[in-house]
């Protein structure tokens, strides 16, 4: 593993401490306890092949881009379920139950990568101006298929930006997010009426079948803008 | 976080600047076991100090990812002629996560023929887990969110992009399972707002009691 820069932050004291400060209190200690255990112990490798911590210093603007690329889609599905809340729209108490637990977490997502932009040097980008107004006002079966095509951007969205995050640690921090955006787009597929069957019937709650696809920040940038003001 | 609601304060509390290798590891793990639960924590310090915890390179990324399909494959061909009692669209569901699988293992296998040799896929006995509708599908729950860690676990070691991307097309997929079998059994789809990953050793851990040899 030569370029595993969670290797590297487990031999780093400066990049481990840099870290814990990115991603903010215990819950960074608790993650970073996961991966070290699985990493830190293979002490031949890390030896031969630790590597200066600036190695990661290329990288670090190309990652806090994808970091905030990444909140502005966190800001835009938070002020969604917001709306969508306060409409009054949502009647249905286990659709409701599902709006108020996805924007919290939402709220969380903004919250941990507000966090790690800050601790990376970076200055977060503030929420975008919304116009979900027109979404709002076709009502409740045309606002969950929106929420449903948002989060299944979110996760293609992830997906098509895993590949670019240098920092092996921002890395673990976006996969975290990405598999619950897709938790939240099967979910809102199924609540839509798409429903379980098989072939066209289930598009979107699994969609393509097998295998998720990325989609790249051009892409997603587009189809998103009717929601930006 | 939510995860920082899982660790006990003191543990988190930890300066880890300037501790030695060994001492930071055993925090470490002590952390892990404060996460998890402390009876697992003693045996895999040793275990962790005596012999590396992570992969070597791609190809064991890959086979770990492979011996999980295998796995999650049989547990749902398996199913699909021994529960009783799903509803029509349970059964469509499910059959449609075994083809998922299916083609997890094809793309899987063949991902490691091309690093190496593919691990045998290990003979597997899921016990009384097809008893009935609600076991089979709390064990199914249970796989998929492990499915979702392991791979979320494993992410940041994989050295090549291609197969990062092909390792997250894929748990984007057990993900969507997961979200999927907990919808059928009223549990929230999403319960936590990370899906944090969880080491190899842990999840081996996990599934061990499914695998014969």
């Amino acid at each position: 593993m030569t370029d595993s820069a969670l290797r590297e932050l487990a031999d780093d004291p400066s990049s481990r401490k840099r870290f814990f400060k990115m991603m903010g209190g215990a819950g960074a200690v608790s993650a970073f306890s996961v991966f070290l255990a699985a990493c830190g112990s293979d002490g031949k490798k890390s030896a031969s092949t630790s590597t200066p911590a600036t190695s990661t210093d290329d990288g670090v603007k190309g990652d806090l881009h994808i970091l905030n690329y990444a909140l502005t889609l966190e800001y835009l599905e938070t002020e969604f379920y917001k709306e969508v809340i306060a409409s009054g729209l949502v009647k249905d108490a286990a659709v409701a139950k599902i709006a108020t637990k996805f924007y919290s977490t939402e709220q969380e997502h903004v919250a941990a990568l507000t966090a790690t932009i800050k601790s990376l040097g970076g200055t977060p980008v503030k929420a975008p101006k919304t116009n979900f107004g027109p979404t709002l006002d076709m009502g409740l079966k045309h606002v969950l298929e929106t929420a449903a095509i948002v989060e299944n951007l979110g996760a293609a969205a992830y997906l098509g930006a895993a590949g670019g995050i240098k920092n092996k640690d921002v890395l673990a921090a976006a996969l975290t997010i990405h598999s619950v955006e897709a938790r939240h787009a099967a979910a809102l597929n199924t609540l839509v009426g798409f429903g379980y069957g098989l072939k066209g019937g289930l598009k979107g709650s699994l969609p393509d079948g097998a295998f998720g696809k990325g989609m790249d920040e051009a892409s997603v940038l587009k189809a998103v803008k009717p929601f930006l003001a | 976080m939510a995860s920082s609601q899982m660790v006990a304060p003191e543990l988190a509390a930890i300066e880890v600047h300037g501790t030695t290798r060994e001492a930071f590891l055993i925090r470490a793990t002590l952390a892990a076991g404060a996460t998890y639960g402390a009876l697992s924590a003693t045996p895999y310090i040793t275990k962790a100090l005596a012999k590396g915890g992570g992969f070597d390179n791609d190809l064991a990324v890959v086979n770990y990812a492979l011996t999980l399909e295998h796995l999650e494959f049989t547990f749902y061909s398996m199913a699909v002629k021994l529960v009783k009692g799903l509803s029509a669209d349970e059964m469509k569901l499910v059959k449609q996560i075994r083809e998922d699988e299916k083609q997890h293992v094809e793309a899987l296998i063949a991902t490691a023929k091309k690093l190496g040799t593919p691990v045998k896929k290990p003979t597997f006995d899921f016990g009384g887990a097809f008893a009935d509708r609600a076991t089979f599908l709390k064990t199914a729950n249970t796989l998929e969110d492990t499915g979702v860690s392991a791979y979320n676990g494993a992410g940041p070691f994989i050295e090549s992009v291609d197969i990062l991307g092909a390792a997250g097309s894929i748990v984007q997929i057990e993900a969507r399972h997961a979200s999927l079998i907990r919808l059928t059994r009223g549990k929230p789809p999403a319960p936590q707002a990370f899906d944090k990953g969880v080491e190899m050793a842990k999840i081996l851990k996990a599934v061990t009691p499914f695998i014969k040899g």
